[in-house]
């Protein structure tokens, strides 16, 4: 739709009605261009085929699912390599200490200073993947706004589990690495695999 | 004139990453009193309280941007911390930024991601050689 028609207060099927008015007057119409009248129709054409496709692409996975599934793996990623990096530097000051005792200090040092800053890579990397995470949630909202507008008038589609992202095989077992609190801890595996035994 | 490596320093990010690189280079470079926040206006009120001969700052940050710190500073007209050394550290590397910044008073810049010597050279320039 629009943005003259959205700011006028126009719903789709609004937008549907005026387009079949204005082609059954060009219909009943005498000498008008045919040109217009062909245009008309096709326009017609891609409302309707606009309205199947949003009834069978499940659009609201898109804001329920697909979007805070991706941003809570971006954010994921930023925690983890956050903690890693703060293993690293933790491991590079305890050696930097020791080293301090030794004879060859400066030369670890000269080590250690390398990988300290090799470490901004993750602030580096955060800051990219927190700009991602911003525009997946504009994304997000504007999914959301694009459904307020036209979700109540798509067709009803069977929306089961079954068609688009279903996964065979081994295929459907490759979901990993899982979120905090998704999958099973080392114990737990241990545990259930002890039960086989 | 010799740098005082016993000057006070405030580094100023919002990744602990970063402040902990920062303050682990600023050591091997001799300096030892190094203070440290996590945006703009805690390192405004840190700057209000203690008197530091060098402030390294972030730009990205909230609720209060490095920019509008260094601002904040270089407005305070009779303030004894209105000209400390200021080096913004920042991984915005665009022209407007770097000509934002300066227009606003910062006396270095070093765009993320930097090392060891790029951090001396910088500090030295606005210092003098140590």
């Amino acid at each position: 739709m629009t943005e003259s028609a959205q700011s006028k207060g126009y719903g789709r099927d609004q937008v549907v009605e005026i387009v079949n008015s204005v082609i059954s007057k060009v219909e009943r119409g005498a000498g008008v261009d045919r040109a217009i009248y062909e245009q008309l129709q096709a326009l017609k054409s891609i409302i309707d085929d606009a309205r199947k496709e949003l009834g069978t692409m499940r659009s609201a996975d898109i804001q329920e699912k697909h979007i805070p599934t991706a941003t809570d793996e971006l954010d994921a990623i930023i925690s983890a390599t956050a903690e890693a990096t703060g293993t690293i530097m933790d491991a590079c000051e305890a050696i930097e200490e020791k080293a301090a005792t030794t004879n060859v200090g400066d030369e670890v040092n000269a080590e250690i200073t390398k990988i300290y800053e090799a470490c901004s890579f993750q602030d580096i990397t955060g800051q990219r993947i927190s700009k991602v995470v911003s525009t997946l949630r504009d994304i997000e909202d504007k999914v959301a706004k694009l459904l307020a507008v036209v979700g109540d008038s798509v067709p009803a589609m069977d929306i089961s589990d079954e068609g688009e992202g279903e996964k065979d095989g081994d295929a459907s077992l490759l979901n990993g690495p899982q979120l905090e609190g998704q999958g099973v801890s080392q114990d737990e595996i241990d545990r259930l695999l002890a039960e086989f035994d | 004139m010799a740098v005082d490596k016993n000057m006070n320093v405030l580094i100023v990010d919002d990744y602990n990453t970063m402040l902990r690189i920062i303050k682990n280079l600023l050591k091997q470079l001799g300096f030892s009193n190094i203070d440290e926040a996590t945006d703009g206006s805690m390192a405004l009120e840190k700057v209000q309280q203690k008197n530091y001969g060098l402030v390294i700052s972030d730009w990205n940050m909230e609720p209060m941007t490095g920019l509008d710190f260094l601002k904040e500073v270089r407005s305070s007209v009779g303030a004894p911390y209105q000209k400390v050394p200021f080096i913004m550290v920042t991984a915005e590397s665009k022209t407007e930024n770097v000509i934002a910044a300066k227009q606003a008073g910062v006396d270095n810049y070093i765009v993320k991601p930097f090392n060891a010597e790029t951090l001396k050279t910088k500090i030295s320039s606005v210092l003098g050689d140590f």
